[in-house]
């Protein structure tokens, strides 16, 4: 048992901070996560060149990661510095272009972005099976149908695309120009689209996906566990500073009883979603991964919420600013939840498993 | 980073789960099982076998009796204790005044007093709270005077913890009112059989006999009984309390609870269907698994960096803090699991030989609930932890 990080993913995890401190300090952030293309292309070469779209996939798929803890390391990283960039859908189609034994070199270079295609309008939890729909045509496949909020559609060159047909859930891939897209900032900055699909030339990566697509979702769930565990322990850092510094009564804030042990119920369940999201990428790839990913997005979900609801109400009126650092944090931590399944759905999903056996 | 044990720590999982396999006598392990109250020479045999293969004193150095382990072994040895319902160890000797002797004692204590505690010649229990001496413990005013080579002490402790088994106490008393509060405090080993003590049972909420208060009056004590220099007492209660804490996530007494939990959550039922369809409970339930299983790696981590380390840094406090939340939260569903049949009250059942309603080893649910409430409050109450880390984290 060993809770160190190895060598390799610490070196990386620092390339990454000291990149992302010059290149993604938090007034260029904010200029750049609410601007069309909500990201900056020159960070994604920048963290490329790093090695960060590398390190999401094993050296047999041409990487040089891939493990939970590789995940772990680069999305923690970058949820420290808030980073736009849409590395979520880079990691989730690399996981399905790996899985359908497609050509991952351009995307593991980083000179193709991708996006993952998969919830649709009407308000579910972006997670149910597709209604677009895959049908052979002149020797090749076409889709129908409309995607909603993929997350770093507007910018990514090729969209993996979940599709129903005849033989199951189907994973295609689409050219961006192809798609008609509709890109658009998030209310936490970074970018997000609404993708058309009528009659779509499309390329089948696996016919049927659904074992992929999930494989896939469950490394995008443990990303963002991660980026929320960095995002927090960025945030604590931004909230002990303001409670030691700030001065109410004559006094800093640090000196009342009501404050401190509000502060310290956040510092214990930071160290709790570290733990969970620790064992979501150990297990990740064993049989028990599905389960260990749920118990880490449930919980992470909720002290996600409590973290930002906090860190704003301890920082009083500034916490409401958007020129405060802080709010942006607490805005991603609400925001987390939304994506891949939120607490509520991770939490029944476990539950269902007590029925059993 | 590994998150697995070694395949030393297997070997060691399996050498003791073989142990307790052939060695836990099944009727106490039933009577852990139902959360029936142990009686004295149900500890003292658990703590004799335990001490015949060595494993009695996990934690302590080998050259003191000790088995030398790990935390990470330690922890593996409360799990496997706790999946097999085996009794918990009493702490007072082992877990609280054995670490505080071998810091602070002298050799002569040393080589008398540990000795019989791994031998139970000696029950040990602990003379720290008064009335009016609780999470502010340094207000305490149990004197203890010089008169010749003697202390003469005075004065009241409380919630000494089955107190009534023992025939030593180690206090905290005051010898010096000068200086700040902390200063004027000494550690005394006393015997219990000293004339001028009286030792009367407080009833607690659930209705048991498990802690006292203590009387002292004129008690005359001999000075070499004192422990480490006289005003010194402070700095040996705190070092005292970290070690009581390091034990105290209680993951593998919350393991074994939650498992109970899982297994009644099928068997109960609630509108004609197992519990475990019940969405709302079972949404419970798995809410307080993912704490549970966050707190196992919390625990190891804490554990193993602190012992990396050399100090405990932040790591008890943060444990006692969620390791008891996840604790009672477990205790609270285990007994609405039962409905109505949590709340009659066993003894009196037992008394009129009316059966129990609940599963025979449920009946106890409310009264672990109950009981467990003082899980936050002893060992220094969670309020009084997050001080501790608040001091830690935003200065004092």
């Amino acid at each position: 048992m060993d809770f160190q990080p190895s060598e390799t993913r610490r070196m990386l995890a620092d390339s990454i901070a000291k990149t992302l401190a010059r290149q993604c300090d938090y007034e260029r952030r904010r200029a750049v996560a609410y601007e069309e293309p909500f990201h900056d292309p020159k960070l994604w070469d920048a963290l490329a060149e790093l090695g960060v779209t590398g390190a999401l996939l094993p050296e047999d798929k041409g990487g040089f990661g891939g493990e939970g803890f590789d995940i772990a390391t680069v999305f923690e990283t970058l949820g420290g510095a808030l980073c736009p960039e849409p590395m979520l859908g880079q990691l989730m189609g690399l996981s399905v272009l790996a899985d359908a034994g497609a050509d991952c070199e351009a995307a593991l270079a980083g000179e193709v972005r991708l996006a993952l295609a998969m919830g649709e309008p009407g308000g579910g939890s972006g997670l149910e099976p597709p209604a677009t729909r895959a049908r052979q045509a002149d020797g090749g496949w076409r889709l129908d149908g409309r995607k909603s909020v993929v997350w770093g559609g507007g910018s990514a060159h090729r969209l993996i695309v979940s599709a129903a047909h005849e033989g199951g859930t189907g994973l295609f891939s689409v050219r961006a120009e192809d798609a008609a897209v509709a890109p658009y900032a998030m209310i936490d900055g970074g970018g997000a689209a609404e993708v058309s699909l009528d009659d779509c030339p499309a390329e089948c990566l696996i016919a049927d996906g659904a074992a992929a697509l999930d494989r896939a979702v469950a490394r995008g769930q443990l990303a963002l566990c991660a980026e929320a565990v960095g995002v927090m322990d960025h945030a604590q850092g931004l909230l002990a500073e303001h409670l030691r510094t700030r001065k109410q009564f004559g006094v800093a804030l640090s000196k009342f009883q009501v404050l401190r042990h509000r502060f310290i119920d956040l510092c214990v369940e930071l160290e709790q979603a570290r733990s969970i999201t620790l064992k979501a990428a150990g297990e990740l790839d064993t049989p028990e991964g599905p389960r260990a990913v749920s118990m880490a997005k449930a919980l992470v979900g909720q002290v996600a919420r409590q973290w930002s609801e906090e860190a704003i109400q301890l920082h009083g009126g500034i916490g409401m600013t958007w020129e405060a650092a802080v709010s942006h944090y607490a805005k991603r931590l609400v925001m987390i939840d939304h994506q891949l399944g939120d607490h509520l759905w991770h939490l029944e999903r476990l539950a269902g498993a007590y029925r059993a056996a | 980073m590994d998150l697995s044990f070694s395949p030393r720590d297997e070997a060691f999982r399996a050498e003791v789960r073989q142990w307790l396999a052939d060695k836990l006598p099944k009727e106490l392990s039933q009577k852990v099982a139902a959360g029936a109250e142990l009686g004295k020479a149900d500890l003292e045999g658990w703590h004799a076998l335990l001490n015949e293969q060595g494993w009695l004193a996990g934690g302590w150095p080998k050259e003191y009796g000790g088995a030398g382990w790990d935390p990470v072994q330690r922890y593996i040895f409360e799990e496997e204790c706790c999946r097999v319902h085996a009794p918990r160890i009493v702490p007072f000797g082992i877990n609280m005044l054995g670490p505080v002797l071998m810091a602070f004692g002298n050799q002569q204590q040393k080589d008398y007093f540990l000795p019989r505690i791994l031998n139970g010649d000696d029950w040990w229990c602990q003379g720290y709270s008064e009335p009016g001496a609780g999470s502010d413990l340094a207000s305490l005013r149990t004197k203890a005077e010089r008169d010749g080579d003697h202390y003469v002490i005075n004065g009241q402790k409380t919630w000494t913890t089955l107190g009534q088994h023992a025939n030593r106490i180690f206090c905290l008393v005051r010898t010096s009112a000068e200086g700040k509060r902390q200063e004027g405090i000494s550690f005394i080993l006393v015997d219990l059989d000293t004339p001028g003590i009286e030792m009367r049972p407080i009833r607690l909420i659930e209705g048991g006999r498990e802690v006292n208060e203590v009387f002292f009056t004129d008690v005359r004590v001999p000075l070499e009984n004192l422990v480490g220099e006289e005003n010194q007492g402070w700095t040996i209660a705190k070092y005292l309390l970290e070690h009581e804490r390091t034990n105290i996530a209680g993951v593998g007494y919350s393991q074994e609870a939650f498992e109970k939990l899982r297994q009644m959550a099928r068997k109960l039922t609630r509108d004609g269907k197992p519990l475990a369809e019940n969405t709302l409970f079972a949404t419970r339930m798995a809410q307080v698994e993912c704490a549970l299983e966050a707190m196992r790696l919390t625990n190891l981590r804490m554990l193993i960096e602190a012992q990396a380390r050399g100090e405990a840094g932040s790591a008890p406090s943060m444990l006692k803090i969620k390791g008891t939340q996840i604790r009672q939260e477990i205790n609270d569903l285990a007994r609405r699991a039962l409905g109505p049949a949590a709340a009659p009250f066993p003894s009196e059942l037992v008394a009129a030989n009316i059966p129990h309603p609940a599963p025979a080893d449920q009946a106890r649910s409310a009264h672990s609930y109950f009981n467990n409430r003082k899980l936050s409050i002893f060992g220094g109450s969670n309020e009084i932890q997050r001080e501790i880390l608040a001091k830690q984290m935003l200065g004092g």
